[in-house]
Parts: structure tokens; C-alpha cells; sequence
């Protein structure tokens, strides 16, 4: 029983990865991809509506639930996106049929991996899937096969691995911890069994785990000093990729620190897990808001971005309670929703431009409006400006902050004002001015953009009562 | 368990542990390799022995794995690449046989004190497991970030991954799921890896990683290929 209901998110993007594999012809497949993600999402849809019962093997929760939908939101919308950008690769000839069938599969196969690593309730199982969904995405990166997109993917197979042996390693110190508690085999890799009787894990090896388990999935998470695969492969990526990765795949990373950090929480004698994140998160946010300044390619600077935001999430949740708890969730759904939009502008962008340097890109609102003035939206509300739903969040951090932690808050602030400075300023020299370079003609699809800024928007001027109840319930779930 | 099984157990941990220091300062990348099937033998039979000790039929499965998939296969596909791409005679010499002796120590130190102290409650087998397996851990990655070459880094990361098998085995009961998933993970790491090299070969005409650096960031191609070409000029075949 439990399996089918949570079977929908996990069945239909292998079932569609199969089916992808065997059609020919891009068209029809990147419609098909469409239609999958389109059934995904209302398999996660159903998700919410249909909870199933806990099982030994997956787990849905008010916690994961948040990230299902919006993995599968994001995923679908991304994929109405990839279909007119992969249209214009054709025709310009950068990519060929046949890497086409390669990357549509790959697209379901990242798909069904972060869902599996969402809804599994086992912490075996969790590694597993993420490690595929980070393959897969080493693949999609280097697609191009370009030199630079050569070395980018493989800067990120060598970093992704150091964190998938450290990642690993953390998950077999747990397993050590909890094996004479709660005996041998399944048990203890079974989450929900591991939260039960965490308060009687020998906490030396636990802190010891946490070590491993923040800095190998902090890897993927883009969080510093690890994270430096992270601008190589979105910059040099397919830009649907860039979107689903800083959009998506951080996130489950992130999903994974948190719950481990739940349960290290829950035993009182470990060193608390909280402090470690908000220093590695603070050092994210600050030497990643600096790093903006000095950027030349439009798709680098904002991948420096979703790794200052990791920072601000990782710091929010590190520093607990109920505001700061909520602040970070709500940063989370608020960062994929805008930088996914703001990297499917970008993408058109550069299709349209067929440059990806700043310095080339100028006047968009005059020569293209829509796009322009999508990517002024996106930048807006990327960077934290009142009323969109990131200044709520980023007010709820720096606040709670303030209260607790006022010399941490210090660097944050700074390290938020470094960050603003340097995307308007880049940003102001792309939309404004006089437009430069030749205008071509471009068949951008504007509907996942203006839908995502909209849902932004929206949030930053009214949250629907039971969200936000839901998200209190989260973030009390957090700690 | 009798101090004779356990003895037993603790010397392949060992070994395996010392292969990996003689990785360290190979220079040559057959001899690189064979130490690497090597090791892969001696995980398989330390793996088995904890199958023995264990009474756990699943182990012996893992073992066979690693012996035919890490000991067999892979040396022979990665023989294969290397002559392929035509860098059998190429050396590396990124730092000397001292300091890289030092350094593993030190890693090899490190890993002993911090984990027999945070695993004093564990049973003696899986605490002496867990210690070597960090220390290969760390030599693993030691050797994928001082080496240029991008063979060399896979092996690093294959010795590294050695590890923790070695890990995974030696606590007592892990799930199965997670070793088969381990294998799987390797290979598919393999598949990727190769499809790597060989682009990389495609592109590069080098495997050394210094002509990749040169693409770092936001340089254009013109600025970088002079520096392939330079790094090519030593290797020139008949």
C-alpha cells in the first residue's frame, strides 16, 4: 500500500527515462518529457493529498512533502523550458539528435534520483540516490563536450566523489553508532528507527559522522570550501541543467544535512550540529557574495549566487528555532522558484545573444522586453528586495539573528549588501542602456518564468494561512 | 572470536592500508596500477574473512565482487586506456617519495587518533576497521589531489573507494543494499570516468590535467591550447 502511493513520483520518470531511450527524434521526445514531468508532478500532487503510512522504506512527512513539490514543480516547468532551448540547439547545431536522447534520458533519471532521495526513509538508500542524481547531472554538464564543459564536468565528478566517499563513510559511522543500540541489519539504516533511539548512540562516533555527513553532502550542496565545482558546471552546462541544479539538486542536499542534523539533535550529548552549519554556512554566504564582483559570464555569476543563498539556508537552519527554521524553508522555495526563472531568462538570453559575457549583453529591455524585463524581475527578487518573497525570508534570518547571534549577524548583513551591490551592478549594465550587437530573433517561452516570479511575488505579499502553518509545523519538526 | 581471527583480520586491514602508502610515491602508472589490483585482492580477502567471522553469506558475494570487478576488470580497462592513450611512459613526479612518505604517515596518524578515540565502545574488530578505513580514505584522496595525471586520480579514487568497503564490512550486519550499491556506484563511476578520458583524449591529445587547468574559469580557448600543446611535446610516439 505504502508503495504505490509514493511509487508514482519514483515509477514514471524511470518508466519515462526507458521510453526516452527508445524514441527517436527530438521533438517528440522533449514533448514527451514534458509529459512526464507534467505526470510526476501530479504524482507528488497526489502525495500531498494521499499521505501514505510510514513504511520501513519510505517516509513522506510534512517535511519532505515540501520538497517533493517543489522538486516536481520545478522539474516540470523546467522541462516546458528545455523544450524551446533545445530547439534552438538543434538548429544552431550545437547538440546532435543523438545527445538529445542521451540528455532527456538523464533528465528522468536525475528526476527519479532526488525523489528518491526525498521520499526513502533510509539512510543507505538516500546515498544512493543522490549519488545517481549527481551522475547524472556530471553527465548532462558535460554535454556540450567543449573543452571548458570537459573540465567542468570533470571538476565536479572529482569534487562530487570526495563528498560521495565522505558522505558515505559519515553514513557507515552511523550504521557503527546505532548497531549496538538498535542491533544489526536493516534497523539501523531505517531513519524514523535511528530518531527513536538516537539519545543512546555513543555520541563520539556521532560527532565524528556529522563531520563526514556535513562536509560530503555539503559538497554537494555547493557549500565553501567544496564548493567550486559549482560555477564550472553551471556555466558550462545545457542551461535547463543549470536551472534544475541550483533550483533542485542543492536543495536535496541539503535535505540530507537536515535530516541528519534532526536526528544528531536529538541526542543530547553529541556536540550540537547547529553552530557547525551556520559557521560553514556564514563562510559560504560571504566568500560567495564577494566573488560575485569579479565575474565576466552571466550564467557563473548567478550560479555564485545560489551558492551565497545555500550559505544564508544552510546559516538559517543552523541557527534553529521556529523563525529562523521557517526562514531558511521558506528562502529554499523561494531561491529555486527565482533562480530556476531567472536561469531560464538567462538561457534565452544567450541562445538569443549567442554569448554568455556580460560585457556583450546590453539594453535587453529595449531589444528584447519580455526577457529583459523577466530577468530585471528575477534579479529583483533574487537579491532580497522588499515586497518579494526572498526579503521575507532573508528578514527573518538577519532578525532572528540579530536576537540570538548579533556578531554572526554582522557578516550576514555584509556579506547580503556585497551580494546586492554586485548583481545590480551587473545586472543594470545587461537591461539598460543602449542595446548592442545584432538583434536576433527569438522564440522564448515565457509561461515557467513568469509563473515562478508570479508564485514569488505572491509570496512576498500574502502566504496562504495553511502554508504557513505547514511551515511552522516543519520548522518546529526541525528544531 | 579468537585473538587468531582477530590477528588475521587486523594484518589484511593492514595491508591494505600499506598499499595504499605504496601508491603514494609510484611513478610509473602500470606499476601504479598492478599495486591497485593488488589491493583489490587484499580487500577481497579481508572482506571474505569477515564473512567467516561474521557467519554473513552476503559478505562473500561483496568479495567475490571486488576481486573479479576491482582486481580484474578494472586494472585490465585501465592497462588498456593507458596504452590506448599512449601515456605508458610517461612519469609523474609531483612531490618526492620523502615528503609523500611523511604526509601518509601523518594522514595514516590522524586517522588512528581520532577514530580509536571516538570508537571506544565499538566491538574491536569494527574499531580497527573503521581506523584503517579512514587512513585509506585519506590516503586515497591525498593521492587525488596531488596527482596531475587524470589516470592516476581515478585510481586514487578507486583505492579511496577500497576504503570503505573495508568499512562497510567490518561493522557488523550493514545492509547488503548498500554494498551492491556500492559496486554499482563504482561502475557507473567507471563508465563515466572512461567517457571522460576519452574525450578528454579527443580534445586535449593529453591526459595530464595541467592542460585542463588552463580552461579554468573564464579564459577563452585561443589562450589555452598553447599549454596543451607545450605539455605534448614531451610524449611524441613513434
Amino acid at each position: 500500500m505504502t508503495f504505490d502511493a509514493v511509487s508514482l513520483v519514483l515509477i514514471i520518470p524511470l518508466a519515462a527515462a526507458a521510453v526516452l531511450a527508445a524514441l527517436p527524434g527530438y521533438k517528440t521526445s522533449s514533448r514527451f518529457n514534458i509529459l512526464a514531468s507534467f505526470l510526476t508532478l501530479a504524482g507528488a500532487v497526489d502525495l500531498v493529498a494521499h499521505r501514505p503510512p510510514l513504511g520501513s522504506y519510505f517516509l513522506v512527512d510534512d517535511m519532505n512533502i515540501v520538497f517533493i513539490a517543489l522538486n516536481t514543480f520545478v522539474g516540470f516547468t523546467t522541462s516546458v523550458f528545455s523544450a524551446s532551448y533545445i530547439a534552438h540547439e538543434i538548429r544552431t547545431g550545437r547538440l546532435t539528435p543523438g545527445l538529445l536522447r542521451f540528455y532527456h534520458v538523464f533528465y528522468q533519471i536525475m528526476m527519479f534520483g532526488m525523489n528518491l532521495a526525498l521520499v526513502t526513509n533510509n539512510i543507505g538508500l538516500m546515498w544512493v540516490a543522490v549519488e545517481l542524481a549527481t551522475l547524472s547531472t556530471v553527465l548532462m554538464v558535460g554535454i556540450y563536450r567543449t573543452p571548458e564543459a570537459i573540465e567542468a564536468a570533470w571538476k565536479y565528478f572529482i569534487l562530487g566523489s570526495v563528498g560521495i566517499a565522505f558522505a558515505l563513510f559519515g553514513t557507515t559511522l552511523i550504521y557503527a553508532a546505532a548497531q549496538p543500540v538498535v542491533g544489526a541489519g536493516m534497523n539501523g539504516m531505517t531513519w524514523t528507527t535511528l530518531l527513536a533511539h538516537s539519545s543512546a548512540f555513543d555520541p563520539a562516533i556521532m560527532n565524528i559522522a556529522f563531520i563526514f555527513l556535513l562536509m560530503g553532502y555539503g559538497t554537494k550542496a555547493g557549500l565553501f570550501p567544496l564548493h567550486a565545482w559549482l560555477p564550472d558546471a553551471h556555466a558550462e552546462g545545457p542551461t535547463p541543467v543549470s536551472a534544475v541544479l541550483s533550483g533542485l539538486l542543492l536543495n536535496v542536499a541539503l535535505y540530507a544535512i537536515l535530516r541528519f542534523k534532526i536526528l544528531f539533535a536529538a541526542n543530547a550529548h553529541v556536540i550540537p550540529p547547529g553552530p557547525l552549519m551556520m559557521v560553514v554556512g556564514l563562510a559560504t554566504a560571504v566568500f560567495a557574495s564577494f566573488m560575485l564582483y569579479p565575474r565576466h559570464d552571466i550564467k557563473r555569476m548567478f550560479a555564485y549566487s545560489s551558492i551565497e543563498h545555500m550559505g544564508i539556508i544552510t546559516f538559517a537552519f543552523g541557527l534553529g528555532g521556529a523563525i529562523a527554521n521557517f526562514a531558511g524553508l521558506l528562502q529554499m522555495v523561494m531561491h529555486s522558484l527565482t533562480k530556476s526563472a531567472i536561469f531560464f531568462s538567462v538561457g534565452h538570453i544567450s541562445q538569443a545573444k549567442g554569448t554568455q559575457r556580460m560585457a556583450d549583453i546590453r539594453g535587453l529591455t529595449e531589444s528584447y522586453p519580455l526577457l529583459g524585463w523577466g530577468l530585471v524581475l528575477g534579479v529583483v527578487a533574487i537579491v532580497g528586495m522588499p515586497p518579494l518573497g526572498v526579503f521575507m525570508s532573508e528578514f527573518l534570518t538577519i532578525s532572528s539573528a540579530f536576537a540570538r547571534a548579533p556578531w554572526l549577524a554582522l557578516p550576514l548583513v555584509v556579506a547580503l549588501l556585497a551580494a546586492f551591490g554586485a548583481i545590480m551592478r551587473h545586472t543594470h549594465g545587461m537591461a539598460f542602456g543602449a542595446a548592442q550587437g545584432e538583434i536576433r530573433p527569438s522564440e522564448a517561452s515565457f509561461i515557467p518564468v513568469f509563473i515562478h516570479l508570479g508564485i514569488v511575488f505572491a509570496a512576498g505579499v500574502f502566504i496562504p494561512a495553511a502554508v504557513v502553518v505547514w511551515f511552522q509545523h516543519v520548522a518546529k519538526m526541525l528544531g | 572470536m579468537g585473538t587468531l581471527d582477530f590477528n588475521i583480520a587486523h594484518m589484511l586491514a593492514g595491508a591494505l592500508m600499506l598499499a595504499s602508502m605504496t601508491m603514494l610515491y609510484q611513478k610509473r602508472l602500470f606499476a601504479l596500477i598492478n599495486i591497485y589490483a593488488l589491493q583489490a585482492v587484499i580487500l577481497a580477502l579481508s572482506v571474505a574473512w569477515q564473512a567467516v567471522l561474521q557467519h554473513a553469506a552476503q559478505l562473500y558475494i561483496t568479495a567475490l565482487i571486488a576481486f573479479l570487478f576491482k582486481a580484474l576488470v578494472i586494472p585490465y580497462a585501465l592497462h588498456r586506456i593507458i596504452v590506448r592513450l599512449r601515456i605508458h611512459r610517461e612519469i609523474e613526479t609531483v612531490i618526492g617519495t620523502g615528503p609523500a612518505m611523511l604526509a601518509g604517515m601523518a594522514l595514516t596518524g590522524l586517522a588512528m587518533a581520532v577514530m580509536l578515540r571516538a570508537t571506544a565502545n565499538v566491538d574491536l574488530l569494527a574499531r580497527e576497521d573503521l581506523a584503517f578505513a579512514l587512513a585509506v580514505l585519506l590516503l586515497g584522496l591525498m593521492m587525488m589531489v596531488t596527482r596531475r595525471n587524470a589516470v592516476s586520480q581515478i585510481v586514487g579514487f578507486l583505492s579511496l573507494e577500497n576504503g570503505l568497503i573495508l568499512a562497510a564490512a567490518g561493522t557488523q550486519g550493514m545492509p547488503f543494499v548498500v554494498e551492491i550499491s556500492i559496486a554499482f556506484s563504482i561502475l557507473v563511476a567507471f563508465v563515466v570516468i572512461g567517457v571522460f578520458l576519452f574525450r578528454i583524449r579527443e580534445r586535449f591529445d593529453t591526459v595530464d590535467l595541467r592542460a585542463l587547468d588552463a580552461f579554468r574559469g573564464e579564459r577563452r580557448l585561443a589562450e589555452a591550447f598553447p599549454a596543451t600543446t607545450a605539455c605534448n611535446e614531451g610524449d611524441e610516439m613513434p
